[in-house]
């Protein structure tokens, strides 16, 4: 590993000197190429935020909190129901899924041994879950919890739910937030006679925090995006209150969006505009919160 | 200071010491706790396999398989129903190839630029920027297809007759783009853990670096860039949003992209968000095309693990 670190920049930087004055123009053609690939996303991406918020503008205004959803009267129609069933649901996803995903990631990476065979199936079945359909698990929600466990299709089956969906992003972001914590601090806690689990808590936990917590936003900001299962879980009702505790009906932003979108009114188009800004603005700040989080307290061993 | 890299995959040095001569049952607690958050993930698997059994199995009880996967008619929600997959199976196919004739160029052709001829700096930059992608809820990339995309197409199609309001093509192409961060960032990984040793021969031999990139780089991180590529399958498979907001509600056996067609996960979200008694049939249809998904999905991701770990093999 150290000689290869070593002997790798120079080696690396040869060749472009070498490249010399000569024109090359299958050179300088596959570079344009390249480089037009990567401007194909990014100029989508462009378009997409513009395209939105030009359509969102007229409607961009304290209408569009203060209001609860019309379905006849697009000009008085707000989210704001919508916006408090997102806070609600994902507050109780957050609740469900990090602990869980925290300890699952602690196990698998301190205690699991990766030669056992129920290990090996747990780290295969993860990675299988983190690529399954999301609306499977709205299959999974309307099923198994809100028929079979007679749940409902209420906050807590969504909650339930959309923390299944992101425990394996979790799981994986907090694994690998776990590994980059160099062996020489575990060893040196147990030397000092600390359990186990003592130098897990005390020494790992506190080093892994930053990296947790990045992971942790960008799983919760995909809870906040997702809209298929919550198809499936009777979100898309239209719902003219805030949900008050687990058991309330709901909606959340993505599927109050697809509702507008569902319209044929010009009018309800501009408010979906308008909803999508303010989601996208959300998931802007939380991952303006993450990528500062990691630059901010992330350690370099 | 400098203490051995530990594989990922092994157990750390001197775990055996750590067994103490009296028995320490806190510890154990603990560990058993962690152990049971770790088994929820299985249990998810397995409430996905238990939800998906008794209706599909029900549902088969009255359809006949062959009919189901051999049919060309897929009317559920009608009044005379008929249960044949094929166009809700070949609007996904066709769907999925639209989508990865988008992503697999252009998210290939991203990874080599960030891999190969990106300075560290424009790639801090340029690789979280292509990821925002992969973060924008796809209920908006449904919303800009329908809304942007297919106008646009409309307007500016250069041959006959331009596409419908709900098309499948616009569907695909807004699709791919979604993916092109996954296929970018998994083939850049591959082609960053190819060792530098094979590149420094290839230049020594006097190739330059488009050379290097396409005949040394790529070749050598063919399982992981295959393997991104089956998982950008297995995303553009399981989309919902986008072909449900998109590609219009009916399902048709036709494989001209600028007519409005209907995917599995379409067909699933539009019964899904109905109102359909549980007791009645058409509620089971939907369990029959989930487990349908879930099964090629299943493979799909199998399939690509496999060939990660593949080249996880072969240079570490």
């Amino acid at each position: 590993m150290t000689d290869i670190r070593v002997t790798e920049p120079p080696a690396r930087a040869a060749p472009r000197k070498l490249a010399g004055p000569r024109f090359r123009p299958g050179e300088t053609a596959f570079r344009t190429l390249l480089l037009c690939c990567l401007a194909v996303g990014i100029i989508f991406l462009g378009v997409l935020l513009t395209y939105v918020l030009v359509e969102a503008w007229p409607r961009l205004d304290s209408r569009l909190w203060n209001n609860f959803p019309s379905i006849r009267r697009p000009e008085r129609a707000g989210a704001q129901s919508a916006i408090f069933g997102t806070i609600w649901v994902v507050a109780f996803t957050a609740l469900f899924c990090l602990p869980t995903g925290v300890m699952a990631a602690i196990y698998l990476e301190e205690y699991a041994d990766p030669n056992r065979w129920y290990n090996r199936l747990i780290e295969l079945n993860i990675q299988n879950l983190a690529a399954v359909p999301s609306i499977i698990y709205g299959i999974l929600g309307l099923g198994l919890l809100a028929r079979q466990l007679s749940l409902g299709t209420t906050v807590l089956t969504a909650a339930l739910t959309l923390s299944l969906l992101v425990m394996p992003v979790v799981i994986i972001a907090s694994r690998e937030a776990i590994r980059a914590v160099p062996q020489s601090i575990r060893q040196a806690s147990l030397a000092l006679g600390a359990t186990q689990w003592q130098t897990i808590r005390r020494q790992v936990l506190p080093a892994a925090v930053p990296g947790i917590a990045t992971g942790s936003i960008l799983a919760l900001s995909r809870a906040i995006g997702e809209a298929a299962p919550l198809l499936l879980l009777g979100a898309v009702t239209y719902v003219a209150f805030n949900p008050e505790g687990l058991e309330s009906a709901y909606t959340v932003l993505p599927i109050q969006i697809f509702g507008w979108i569902s319209q044929s009114r010009e009018e309800f188009h501009h408010l979906a505009a308008a909803a999508i800004v303010i989601l996208l603005a959300i998931l802007l700040l939380m991952n303006a919160a993450a990528i500062w989080l990691r630059n901010r307290f992330s350690k370099r061993w | 200071m400098s203490s051995p890299p530990r594989p990922p995959s092994a157990a750390p040095p001197g775990r055996q010491s750590l067994r103490r001569t009296r028995p320490c049952y806190g510890e154990r607690v603990i560990q058993a706790l962690l152990l049971l958050a770790a088994l929820v993930s299985v249990a998810t698997t397995a409430g996905i396999v238990v939800s998906l059994i008794p209706p599909t199995a029900e549902f088969f009880g009255r359809v006949d398989v062959g009919a189901f996967l051999g049919g060309t008619e897929w009317t559920a929600l009608f009044t005379k129903p008929e249960y044949g997959v094929l166009p809700l199976l070949g609007a996904t196919l066709l769907i999925t190839v639209i989508a990865l004739l988008v992503a697999i160029p252009v998210g290939l052709g991203a990874a080599i630029y960030l891999s190969e001829y990106a300075s560290p700096r424009v790639r801090q930059v340029l690789k979280p920027a292509l990821e925002v992608l992969a973060g924008v809820p796809t209920v908006v990339y449904g919303f800009f297809a329908l809304s942007f995309v297919t106008p646009l197409l409309q307007d500016h199609w250069p041959f006959g007759e331009g596409p419908d309001f709900n098309n499948a093509l616009s569907a695909g192409i807004v699709m791919g783009v979604m993916i092109i961060p996954t296929i970018a960032s998994l083939s850049e990984d591959a082609m960053a853990a190819v060792p530098g040793a094979l590149r420094d021969g290839a230049y020594a031999l006097g190739s330059g670096k488009r050379i290097v990139s396409v005949r040394v780089v790529v070749p050598a991180a063919l399982s992981g860039i295959v393997a991104a590529c089956v998982l950008g399958i297995s995303r553009a498979i399981g989309e919902t949003m986008i072909v449900a907001i998109a590609s219009g509600n009916r399902a048709t056996l036709s494989f001209n992209p600028l007519d409005a067609m209907q995917t599995m996960t379409g067909f699933i979200a539009q019964a899904g968000s109905g109102d359909i008694p549980v007791q009645s049939f058409e509620y089971k249809t939907i369990f029959a095309v989930g487990a349908l998904l879930f099964v090629i999905t299943f493979v799909m991701n199998m399939l690509s693990i496999r060939l990660v770990r593949k080249y996880r093999e072969v240079y570490e």
